[in-house]
């Protein structure tokens, strides 16, 4: 065997120590508690199997995870165009039956929220960040990191192979709603639905496996001097999320299995007496109400498991690019906790006319809109991070203004839905429809989008090409708000959503033109992201070499011993970390940055204040 | 072209669109305005912080793009903006919360005086029944459900007898009258749904739901499912007829009570005999 532990790596108690060795004797300014165990052992892989298949570096199972992401969110995305087509110009494309676009509704909705932006942010961002980003040399169980990969592996392949099986996927609305899901009247009641079942078991267990590893590793294998309140917000989005995710994602796999066992076994736990084709049913009793409440209790925390790690990265990228700290760090912190928090005490605003006891809308409107108070916070810092700044206008930077901009607009039609009463007439439109595309659809991919641009030349070690990465934001940012912007406005007139299609309704008549119009955008807003396709395959082959810290960052992931990143990430010795990462732009410093290992005897003639 | 140029024009753009837009909410024919209201409060408070941030991010990059010279400013902080942003915010969100929630109570708070409309729905369609003479519905249980009694009324509920049925989708209803929809499922869920009432509540099979609203516009409106019910959902229409008090009364005294249904399907049973022995 070539593959081997190695434990050679020395483990020195010193009372304080600096990286880089550049600075003179330190004072005892420069004091870090010495290190109290010895550096993890780590499983080197050496063959390719090991290396890049099987492999138990966080990087490297942080690029499977994206990839695997971006397979089904292309997946997800050609779904997409189909369901315009059919919008657009209805039997354009003629094998197009209401089996179809219902089922073509239900995965595309369910893989972009969970098989793509959850995998993305979490599997694919955590895994390649956080060890970097804290200091650490990989995950605290990188065994079981592997694993976790894996479990999202078989989840997807099992939730793909549903398209082959007799019947086809399930078509049930991504929210899998009983009684219909598992009876005759939806398309793929039958295998496409178990499938779709087991998928979502087996990436709950998978992610449990992922997110165990990423609370511990941030709780526990923070490099000495990196307190809670240094760690980047990209770091602390990515925690707060999977703690939701921890706390969350039991409800959907105990809403899968009960699910599981009305359709396989007769149990009735969400099936009441039902009468089909003029015959009544071997159920009763059951609570369709029941399965809404576990899954929306999933369901609203998840839109937060996608939002926050985004609120994080973006955070970091706009602090990065303006030159400028981020403005009210704990504010912004603690915005994370408090939203993530709250995000479990306003799942029934999904519900306002489900049938629940209507006097839950009181509370449930009260806990949505305070919601609204943390999260106009960290829109406010954001935007006051860019006021003095030195706003480099790249694409990274282009990416989080975009992001702003779709961000509130969605976050303010959040608002009309999440006030009870104005939810009622606007509730199952297409309202509902353009807000949570814009909110959690387009706003986290602008995100994804510039952490991209941001992060690829530590992966790759070289620079994507900016003038097709304008290209493609443009086009998509400009695009996407033209889908989604004028959606609204269908939901006004009162098109519901999930219609295969509209006839010569009086409310749809009017709207033929706009349909249009949206659909030829979403085309082409899919094509453009192809643009980053070539980007990356081009980069590869012949971009321009980035080097160390090319973007003149602060945090720990751009300090380390090679670009990119060798397993084990630093080297000889991990770093020591003195301040937060956003000391940028110092009054009275050399430069306009200075790194969190940068002790304070190099920086005492500057005005920097202790953090 | 500048960047910020363009994030104007899109800031602008949506403005523009919002006040030209031809697509607008359908006119309103019951007396849930106070949600339209709402909705306009909210376009007003809501819209003027999307323009005003976007605005103020706009003004950010044109003002402070990268200059090799410059220095950004280094503030880590400033807790009392912090602070008035956050009172204000709060402030806004009160002053959106407080209309939201007087309507809701309104919404389930039913009036006395509304006629209970029992609507009915299944995989794919909507029928009807109404109160008799004794002005109250008699209860129901899907497991009765059968040829000879469509609404699966319990044959031993004395309200019953007298419920007017009307097995088609179409339903007619009385202007200016409350009325209290509740809705029943023997299927899946659906939700009876009309743009221009405004209102709308899922139907839950195994439990009845409710809505009310009062009509005050007369003429013929669609009735859309909103809630997703299987692959026939998009087809799964209705409509309602809003007449004034003297139609009304023509068109109730023409629809067909339970006992008139009972007493048909005897003679047809009688029939069936009389034909058997010849």
């Amino acid at each position: 065997m070539s593959d081997e532990y190695d434990n050679n790596k020395s483990y020195q108690a010193q009372s304080s120590e600096t990286m880089g060795g550049s600075a003179p004797a330190s004072p005892d300014m420069d004091y870090v508690r010495p290190a109290e165990t010895p550096d993890q052992e780590l499983y080197h892989g050496h063959s390719f199997i090991t290396k890049w298949v099987f492999c138990q570096d966080a990087k490297v199972i942080g690029v499977q995870y994206f990839l695997t992401a971006v397979f089904t969110g292309i997946v997800g995305l050609i779904l997409s165009w189909l369901m315009r087509l059919q919008l657009g110009f209805p039997g354009a494309a003629g094998f197009m039956t209401a089996e179809h676009y219902y089922q073509f509704v239900t995965m595309h909705g369910m893989i972009m929220v969970v098989y793509f932006l959850t995998a993305l942010f979490l599997g694919g961002f955590g895994n390649y960040l956080i060890p970097l980003m804290v200091g650490a040399r990989d995950m605290v169980f990188p065994y079981v990191n592997m694993i976790s990969f894996w479990m999202f592996f078989i989840a997807v392949a099992v939730l793909m192979a549903s398209f082959f099986v007799p019947g086809g996927p399930t078509g049930a609305g991504w929210t899998l709603y009983p009684p219909q899901t598992i009876l005759p009247g939806t398309p793929g009641a039958g295998m496409g639905i178990l499938l779709m079942l087991v998928s979502l078991s087996l990436f709950v267990i998978g992610f449990t496996m992922g997110g165990l590893n990423y609370l511990i590793t941030i709780l526990q294998a923070r490099t000495r001097g990196m307190t809670l309140m240094r760690m980047p917000l990209t770091v602390w989005g990515i925690f707060t999320a999977t703690v939701l995710a921890m706390l969350a994602f039991p409800a959907l796999l105990v809403s899968a299995i009960m699910m599981t066992l009305d359709k396989i076994l007769g149990t009735s736990f969400f099936m009441p007496t039902i009468l089909q084709a003029g015959e009544v049913l071997e159920y009763g009793g059951g609570s369709p109400i029941l399965f809404q409440h576990l899954f929306w209790f999933f369901g609203h925390p998840e839109v937060y498991i996608v939002a926050l790690p985004a609120f994080g990265i973006v955070s970091d990228l706009i602090s990065v690019h303006s030159r400028k700290n981020i403005f009210g760090y704990r504010m912004m912190v603690w915005a994370i906790v408090g939203i993530g928090a709250l995000s479990f005490f306003v799942w029934a605003h999904h519900m306002y006319v489900s049938g629940m006891n209507p006097w839950f809308g009181f509370f449930f409107a009260t806990t949505t809109l305070i919601i609204a108070v943390p999260t106009a916070m960290k829109v406010y810092n954001w935007i006051l991070t860019l006021w003095r700044g030195n706003i480099r206008l790249n694409t990274v930077m282009l990416w989080c203004l975009g992001f702003i901009v779709t961000f509130v607009n969605g976050g303010i039609t959040g608002i009309f839905l999440g006030n009870v009463s104005v939810d009622v007439p606007l509730s199952d439109t297409y309202f509902v429809i353009a807000h949570f595309h814009m909110v959690m659809g387009i706003a986290p991919l602008m995100v994804i989008m510039g952490a991209v641009y941001h992060w690829f030349p530590l992966v790759s070690g070289k620079f994507l090409d900016e003038k097709l990465g304008k290209w493609h934001f443009w086009l998509t940012f400009l695009g996407a708000y033209s889908i989604y912007f004028p959606m609204h406005y269908l939901g006004f007139i009162g098109v519901p959503r999930r219609y295969f299609e509209m006839y010569d309704s009086p409310y749809m008549t009017s709207a033929v033109g706009m349909n249009e119009f949206i659909s030829m955008a979403a085309f082409i807003v899919g094509a453009a992201q192809f643009i980053l396709i070539y980007n990356i395959i081009r980069t590869l082959k012949v971009g321009k070499k980035a080097g160390q810290n090319p973007w003149k960052a602060n945090s720990l992931e751009w300090l380390t011993s090679t670009v990119p990143p060798e397993h084990g990430n630093f080297g000889e010795r991990l770093p020591v970390v003195h301040r937060w990462p956003y000391d940028f732009s110092v009054p009275g410093a050399k430069d306009d940055f200075i790194t969190q290992t940068t002790p304070p005897s190099e920086v005492v003639h500057t005005e920097v204040e202790k953090t | 072209m500048h960047p910020g140029i363009i994030f104007f024009l899109v800031i602008l753009g949506s403005v523009l669109f919002h006040i030209f837009t031809p697509w607008y909410w359908t006119d309103i024919a019951s007396n849930w305005g106070g949600m339209d209201d709402t909705i306009t409060l909210t376009f007003w408070v809501g819209g003027g912080v999307f323009v005003a941030v976007c605005l103020f991010m706009t003004y950010c990059v044109f003002k402070f793009s990268y200059k090799e010279n410059r220095k950004a400013e280094y503030k880590p902080e400033d807790k009392k903006l912090e602070k008035i942003l956050t009172w204000a915010t709060t402030l806004g969100v009160i002053a959106l919360l407080a209309p939201g929630l007087i309507i809701w109570n309104q919404y389930v708070t039913v009036p006395k005086n509304a006629l209970e409309v029992d609507v009915m729905a299944w995989q794919w369609g909507w029928q009807y029944r109404l109160p008799g003479k004794d002005g109250k519905l008699g209860t129901t249980q899907v497991i009765n459900i059968n040829d000879e009694n469509p609404f699966g009324i319990n044959l031993d509920d004395p309200y019953g007898k007298d419920d007017v049925m009307i097995q088609s989708d179409a339903i007619n209803l009385e202007n200016n009258r409350p009325v209290k929809i509740l809705l029943r499922s023997v299927d899946v869920l659906h939700n009876w749904y009309v743009p221009q009432f405004r209102a709308k509540m899922d139907a839950v099979p195994g439990v009845v739901t409710f809505y009310w609203f009062e009509p005050n516009k007369t003429g013929e409106y669609e009735v859309l499912c909103a809630e997703y019910c299987g692959v026939g959902h998009y087809a799964m229409r209705g409509s309602v007829l809003v007449q004034n008090e003297q139609d009304y009364a023509t068109w109730l005294g023409e629809q067909e009570t339970f006992s008139d249904l009972i007493a048909k399907q005897q003679n047809l049973v009688i029939g069936d005999t009389k034909l058997a022995k010849k």
